[in-house]
């Protein structure tokens, strides 16, 4: 049975629903996400493309949980919870899915983290050891991707890119700039900045680098840094995206 | 002289800086301890010139760049009974596999007429054959344990190498991981 509505600060009533994490019993409100909700209760779900403070993407499915009684897994971070859900966040399949998530993405593009400038601190190469992937089965696809290091500040290195659009979504919903945006569709698939244009001719960018600091990995980085330097600062986000929606 | 009743290790370095054997010497005074239980057969730091026909442990360092690579590999394969990918061009191709993204024609240029001052030209003689595509070397052949690092610590292939001459198998992933 669902709870009694509580109200939130904006006013809305909200009913709270209660679930199973791994085994524990939780209380949540009824539009929070799987993600929102395992957070809040210390209990660690991996994620990529996700980012407290931005709109959810749900791309990278890292996030993957199994519910009881679904065919399918689902990601947790689009996946809002209901009453009597039964969620499981580790099982040997979703490991195993989130291991091949890994690989792939390493295969895919120039993730050498020996000599990229976000070594040791990049949330890519976090996951890789956090999920246990040790080595890549597929084969490495070698394809070249473009450097654009034309802003006057900042570098994009398309090599290093994920694809989580998180620079897109800091872009348009924090600064209001929106100069990023996707285009392309599969391996063709990249981040552009304004219609395409050099980043350095962009007549929409403020220069203002949230996307560089919301960036999980050394695609997007200030000018001047050497293996292992940049590093990234990502801790104003919930704090403007508050201000931004009280307004 | 070999003693039988130590561990056999064979070790060599493909497509790689020799740092992860360098990290092995980091061992410093550990490798008095390792003498007594193990016998290093062959190895870059040894003088033996051919690898003994059925070693215990064998590990590589380096990628799959080279046909003199690939041969190296298959026979450490087939007279090691444990094989060991050492460090991240083992275990991923790290920075050799950088030039896969080049014409092998433009590589060839790159490492012996463009950036060469005193008698520019390609080598005829005496170099192994370049593969088209550097490889990690579990894509050639099956390695049965994955170190990461670059290099891995001396207090990680310490781990692996104690762990081992117990009789169990080592998880390295909680000490090393890519790039490190």
């Amino acid at each position: 049975m669902p709870g009694p509505p509580v109200t939130t600060s904006t006013g809305m009533k909200v009913r709270v629903v209660t679930l199973k994490i791994n085994e524990h019993d939780i209380g949540a409100r009824e539009t929070d996400s799987i993600l929102d909700v395992a957070q809040a209760n210390h209990i660690r779900i991996p994620s990529l493309c996700f980012l407290e403070g931005l709109s959810t993407w749900g791309a990278c499915r890292l996030c993957v949980v199994e519910i009881e009684g679904y065919p399918r897994p689902v990601s947790a971070c689009s996946t809002t919870v209901s009453e009597g859900m039964v969620i499981t966040t580790h099982s040997d399949r979703l490991k195993r899915y989130r291991r091949t998530i890994l690989e792939l993405l390493f295969a895919e593009r120039n993730h050498v983290c020996s000599v990229c400038v976000s070594n040791g601190h990049c949330e890519l190469q976090d996951l890789a050891a956090e999920c246990g992937m040790d080595h890549v089965r597929v084969p490495y696809r070698n394809q070249p991707y473009a450097v654009d290091s034309t802003h006057e500040m900042y570098r994009v290195d398309h090599n290093r890119c994920v694809l989580c659009t998180r620079c897109v979504r800091v872009c348009d919903e924090i600064e209001g700039a929106h100069t990023w945006d996707v285009m392309g569709r599969g391996i063709e698939c990249q981040v552009i900045t304004d219609m395409n244009q050099p980043w350095g001719d962009s007549s929409s960018c403020t220069s203002c680098g949230k996307c560089v600091q919301v960036c999980p990995t050394g695609a997007l980085v200030k000018k001047g840094t050497a293996a292992g330097e940049m590093e990234k600062h990502d801790e104003f986000l919930p704090y403007l995206a508050q201000m931004r929606g009280n307004r | 002289m070999s003693d039988s009743a130590k561990i056999t290790l064979a070790t060599a370095w493909l497509d790689g800086c020799s740092g992860c054997h360098m990290s092995f010497l980091d061992l410093d005074q550990r490798l008095i301890e390792l003498a007594e239980k193990v016998d290093i057969v062959y190895s870059p730091i040894v003088d033996t010139k051919e690898l003994p026909r059925d070693v215990d442990v064998g590990i590589l360092e380096g990628a799959v760049s080279t046909e003199e690579n690939l041969q190296v590999a298959r026979r450490f394969r087939e007279r090691c009974k444990f094989l060991i990918s050492l460090g991240d061009c083992a275990v991923s191709g790290n920075v050799p596999s950088m030039r896969n993204t080049f014409d092998l024609d433009d590589v060839f240029d790159r490492a012996f007429v463009e950036t060469v001052q005193t008698q520019p030209g390609r080598p005829t003689e005496s170099l192994p054959t370049l593969l088209r595509t550097v490889v990690p070397i579990h894509h050639v052949v099956n390695v049965d344990l994955f170190v990461q690092g670059c290099p891995p610590s001396a207090d990680t292939i310490w781990y692996v190498l104690t762990e081992l001459i117990a009789g169990r198998t080592p998880d390295p992933t909680q000490l090393t991981r890519f790039g490190a």
